[in-house]
This record gives structure tokens, C-alpha cells and sequence, in this order.
């Protein structure tokens, strides 16, 4: 690991401030994802700000009958509150598939959303990688790209967004809250939070520089069936291949991807087809496959098939 | 053991002092000032002056000198080196011990020593829960922590109804997947835990 300071924030704006004034500062939460790719040396802040003692770990209702959770409840907590186990299972269902029981009650709301990819050249310095060295090229076009991303992807970059969580709160129309060191607080919709790589693959969020994401509101509870289901290597404790998130309620559909993207994949305009393999085959047009991940478009349609089934009984 | 002012001002102190004489790139072979800190270790008040890159777990085996916490990986994928935080189970190996100032740490060596097991302890020794053994104190406190976690009533991977949360041997499997066991001893590993399970401990 590269050196650095440490600090202790003990507010939002105090945190925010020590980040956008420290060149190469950085944000941490859990650390499950930071400090493994800080070992690795692909992160090397010179600064840590510990946001860990802002009273951001509370899950309170809103005003407009949804719920706020802090940006630093535990995956394992967000998963286990009982309004969230009766009104947002989806959510639940995905936390609990994602990870360990020691990882999940240690990483955060905000850490989960910031997790970045598992492409093994990104974790590989040897290798070149857009992402993790600006223009240096991409191994995985040409190399082992079996896990990596059908949709959204670019000539500079294929790999995928790991969480499941994200994908979940995508079909939940979640949206971020985030304080800027000036002050401003914003809401992002989760659909415009992750961006596209395009040719800029190291710029995953619209996140600007110091802003800290303070919580994660989500709309008021949609009823219906709620399913999360993940296909992995291994029957836990492992990355998803491929996930579907999906609220089924009379009159509602609502459909997201893990695995197949940079970023979870809803398109709202194939909900309204009918029938599993419709909606697969309009939320997966302009897909881009290699041969060894080509399998992700198939496998995604079954689960889908196979989903809804269960989901209308 | 509350985090005094005075402990805070120190945390906070040492990161500024570390700033102002360049703990940034400017001089890069210099390392960063240590910082003082407490850490509760099995009901002891353990204080440490400490480089903050140090992990917890390394905090505990170089510092502390209590090995019984193993270090496999170093990148939360085995389980080795799973210990309590405030009761919780997590991997020691991704955590900064600076990060855990003031807080209360359980590792293997705290649950019990020879002569006076403790239970989880015991049903691995009467099951043969282990071979080599290294991954055994992550999968002990991990148990008793997992237990814990189902009778606070939280759901798992496997758990059916969300709402209705309960022992089976589904759900030790499901939520022991983060202590690997090279050696495979994972159908004694169960048979201990559901012993102990059983015995009410
Ligand atoms: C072995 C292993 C298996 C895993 N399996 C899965 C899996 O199956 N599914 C899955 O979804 N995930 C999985 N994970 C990933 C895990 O979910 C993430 O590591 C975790 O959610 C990150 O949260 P954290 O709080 O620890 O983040 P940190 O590591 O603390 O932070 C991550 C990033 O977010 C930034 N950040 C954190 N909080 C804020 C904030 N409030 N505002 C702005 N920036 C912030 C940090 O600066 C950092 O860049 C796995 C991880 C490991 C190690
Ligand atoms: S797919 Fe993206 S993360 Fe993987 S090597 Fe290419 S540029 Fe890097
Ligand atoms: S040593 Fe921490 S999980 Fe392997
Ligand atoms: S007993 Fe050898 S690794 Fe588990």
C-alpha cells in the first residue's frame, strides 16, 4: 500500500470539504473495496477521509411515504429492516445474494453503488487497462472476456458493473442524495448516476470531485412480487454472471439486468412488450457480444422466462 | 471504553500533522506520522501507536502478537481471518485498525483457551471440524457470530420467507460461504455448528 493521512470526519460537509481540499484524497466507508484495490496498488490515495462517524446510518421514511437509507448502512442491515424485507424484497433478495455475511456487514449503501469492476486485467498492473490507466489500451477485448459486459460498452472498454444491489434499486427507481464540498445537495436518479464508458472509462459516475453521497432514497413501495434472481459460478459468495430484478404487480412490470453491462440495464419501453422473449429482445438491442460471453443474452432471456413464471404463478 | 475527546483530538491531530509536513506525493519514501489509537481486544484496552496503513488483522498478529487470527488471502475471499467488531463478524484483512479506534474487537484467543473451551470450540474438536486447521479460528468466530445473526432474526440467501427466519443446516452452509476450508472439513463444520445449535449455547 502507498502511504497516506488519515482523518476521522465527524460531519457531511466537514467530510466533503477534506476530500476536495486534498489532492488524490478519497472517501471510506467499509473498505471492502477500497483498501483491496489499495493493497493492489490500482488506488493510491495520499489522503483518507473515515465517513464512518457522520450519523448517515439510519433508514428513515420520507415524507412522500418512501424510505431513506444512509449512506452508510450495512449492506447486512438494509437487507434485515423489516420495512424493507415486507415493502422493497427485491432489494433484500439482491443484498443477500451479493458477497459474505462478513462482507455485507461491513460494506455501505454508498460503497456498494461504488464498487468497481471485477475484469481481471483491471486488477492486473501488467496488463493494459483503459480504466485503470487512461489510453493505455483494453487486454480484455482480445483476452478473457467471458464475465464481461453485452450492452452499453465501448472500443475502449467491456466490463461490467458487479453489484447487485444497484441493479435492484434500478427497478426500484432509487435515487442518490448527495452533498457537494460547497454545500449543494442533489438528487440523482440511479439511472443517470453510473455513466456509459464511451472514451472515457475511468469516469464511471457522474460523481463530481469531493461529492459525497449522503443516502439513497427510494419511491414509495410499489406492491407486487419482488424476485432477485443471480446465476454464478458457485452456489454463494460469488460474483453474478448474469441477474434479473424484477416487480411484478397488475398493471406493472418492471425488469433490470445484472452482469450484461457497465452499468444495471432497465430499459422502461420493454416492459410493455409482452411475454419474456419480447421484452429480452428489445431491452437487449445494439447488444455486442464476443464468443466467449455471447451465452449472457440466452442465459438472461431464460432467467427471465423463468422468473416471470414464478413471479405470476 | 468511550472515545475520549482527547483520543479524538489525536486521531485528528496526527492526520493534520502528517499532512502539513507532506504526507501527500511530495515526499513519497517518508512514511506517514503513526497514529495513536485503542483498540478493546477481548475486553482489554489495547493501546497502539500505528502506521495507518496497518489492517486490523495485521494489528492483532504483528502488533498484538495474537496469531490465532490467520491471514489467507488479505483480500476478504477466504475468510481466515474473520473476527468480531462490536459483535459483528468481519474480515479483519480489509479494515484499517486506525479505522476501528475505541471500538471492541473478539478474536479466537477471547473465546476461549485450553481447559476451558468454548462450546463452538469444543464441537469442532468432538466433530472433527478441521485437518490442517488454518482456516479454523475464522470458521469459529465466524459460527458464533452466524448464529447470533440468526437468532437477531436476519435473513439469508436461502431463507424462504423473508419474515420467518430459522436454523437448518441450508442455512449454515449458505451463511458460512465466507470461511473457505481448503481442506474441505465443511460437513463436520456443520455437524459442530448444529451441535451447538441444538445444545442452546
Ligand atoms: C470477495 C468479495 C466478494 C464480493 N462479492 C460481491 C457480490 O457478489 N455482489 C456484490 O454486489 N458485491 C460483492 N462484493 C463487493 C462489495 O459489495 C463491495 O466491496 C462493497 O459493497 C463496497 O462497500 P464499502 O462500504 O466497503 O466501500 P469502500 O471500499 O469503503 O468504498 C468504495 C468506493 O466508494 C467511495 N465511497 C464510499 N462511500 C462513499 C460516499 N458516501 N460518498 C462518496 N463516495 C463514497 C470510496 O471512496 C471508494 O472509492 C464482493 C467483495 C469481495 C471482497
Ligand atoms: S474491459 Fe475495461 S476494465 Fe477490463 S481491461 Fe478493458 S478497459 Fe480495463
Ligand atoms: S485473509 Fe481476510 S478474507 Fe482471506
Ligand atoms: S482445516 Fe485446513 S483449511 Fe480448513
Amino acid at each position: 500500500m502507498k502511504a497516506f493521512t488519515y482523518q476521522r470526519a465527524t460531519s457531511p460537509a466537514e467530510a466533503a470539504a477534506a476530500v476536495a481540499g486534498h489532492h488524490g484524497a478519497r472517501f471510506i466507508a467499509g473498505g471492502t473495496n477500497l483498501l483491496d484495490l489499495m493493497k493492489l496498488q490500482i488506488e493510491t490515495p495520499g489522503h483518507l477521509v473515515d465517513i464512518n462517524h457522520l450519523g448517515l446510518d439510519r433508514i428513515e421514511p420520507t415524507a412522500g411515504g418512501g424510505l431513506r437509507i444512509g449512506a452508510l448502512v450495512r449492506n447486512t442491515d438494509l437487507a434485515a429492516d423489516h420495512r424493507v424485507r415486507r415493502d422493497y424484497a427485491v432489494l433484500s433478495r439482491a443484498l443477500l445474494a451479493g458477497a459474505s455475511a462478513q462482507l455485507r456487514n461491513k460494506a455501505t449503501t454508498a460503497g456498494n453503488l461504488l464498487q468497481r469492476t471485477r475484469c481481471h486485467y483491471f486488477y492486473d498492473t501488467t496488463k493494459p487497462c483503459n480504466k485503470r490507466v487512461p489510453g493505455s489500451g483494453c487486454a480484455a477485448l482480445g483476452g478473457s472476456n467471458r464475465n464481461l459486459a453485452v450492452l452499453g460498452t465501448s472500443d475502449q472498454c467491456i466490463a461490467t458493473h458487479p453489484s447487485d444491489m444497484a441493479v435492484a434499486m434500478r427497478a426500484l427507481d432509487a435515487i442518490v442524495e448527495t452533498t457537494a464540498p460547497d454545500g449543494t445537495a442533489r438528487a440523482i436518479p440511479i439511472v443517470d448516476f453510473h455513466v456509459l464508458p464511451g472514451a472515457t472509462p475511468q469516469v464511471e459516475t457522474v460523481l463530481q470531485p469531493g461529492e459525497l453521497i449522503t443516502g439513497v432514497a427510494l419511491p414509495p413501495p410499489l406492491g407486487g412480487t419482488h424476485v432477485y434472481r443471480k446465476v454464478r459460478d458457485r452456489a454463494s459468495y460469488a460474483f453474478a454472471v448474469v441477474s434479473v430484478a424484477a416487480v411484478v404487480a397488475p398493471g406493472t412490470l418492471r425488469v433490470a439486468f445484472g452482469g450484461l453491462a457497465p452499468k444495471p440495464w432497465r430499459v422502461e419501453a420493454a416492459e410493455t412488450r409482452a411475454g419474456a422473449d419480447a421484452i429480452a429482445d428489445a431491452a437487449f438491442a445494439g447488444a455486442r457480444t464476443t464468443r466467449q460471453n455471447a451465452f449472457k443474452l440466452p442465459l438472461s432471456k431464460r432467467l427471465l422466462a423463468s422468473v416471470l413464471a414464478d413471479a405470476r404463478g | 471504553m468511550p472515545v475520549t475527546r482527547r483520543d479524538a483530538m489525536m486521531i485528528g491531530g496526527a492526520a493534520v500533522a502528517a499532512a502539513a509536513t507532506g504526507g501527500n506525493a511530495a515526499v513519497p519514501h517518508q512514511p506517514p506520522a503513526p497514529v495513536a489509537i485503542t483498540l478493546r481486544v477481548n475486553g482489554k484496552a489495547r493501546r497502539l501507536s500505528i502506521d495507518p496503513r496497518v489492517t486490523l488483522l495485521d494489528a492483532l498478529r504483528e502488533h498484538l502478537h495474537l496469531t490465532g487470527t490467520k491471514k489467507g488471502c488479505d483480500h476478504g475471499q477466504c475468510g481466515a481471518c474473520t473476527v468480531t467488531v462490536e459483535g459483528r463478524r468481519i474480515n479483519s484483512c480489509l479494515s484499517l485498525a486506525v479505522m476501528h479506534h475505541g471500538d471492541a474487537i473478539g478474536t479466537i484467543e477471547g473465546l476461549g483457551r485450553p481447559g476451558a473451551l468454548h462450546p463452538m470450540q469444543a464441537a469442532f474438536v468432538a466433530h472433527d471440524g478441521f485437518q490442517c486447521g488454518y482456516c479454523t479460528p475464522g470458521q469459529i468466530c465466524s459460527a458464533v457470530a452466524m448464529l447470533a445473526e440468526i437468532r437477531a432474526g436476519i435473513p439469508s440467501h436461502v431463507t424462504d420467507d423473508l419474515m420467518q427466519v430459522a436454523f437448518s443446516d441450508a442455512e449454515v452452509r449458505e451463511r458460512m460461504s465466507g470461511n473457505i476450508c481448503r481442506c474441505a472439513a465443511y460437513p463436520n463444520i456443520v455437524a459442530a455448528i448444529r451441535d451447538v445449535q441444538e445444545a442452546g449455547a
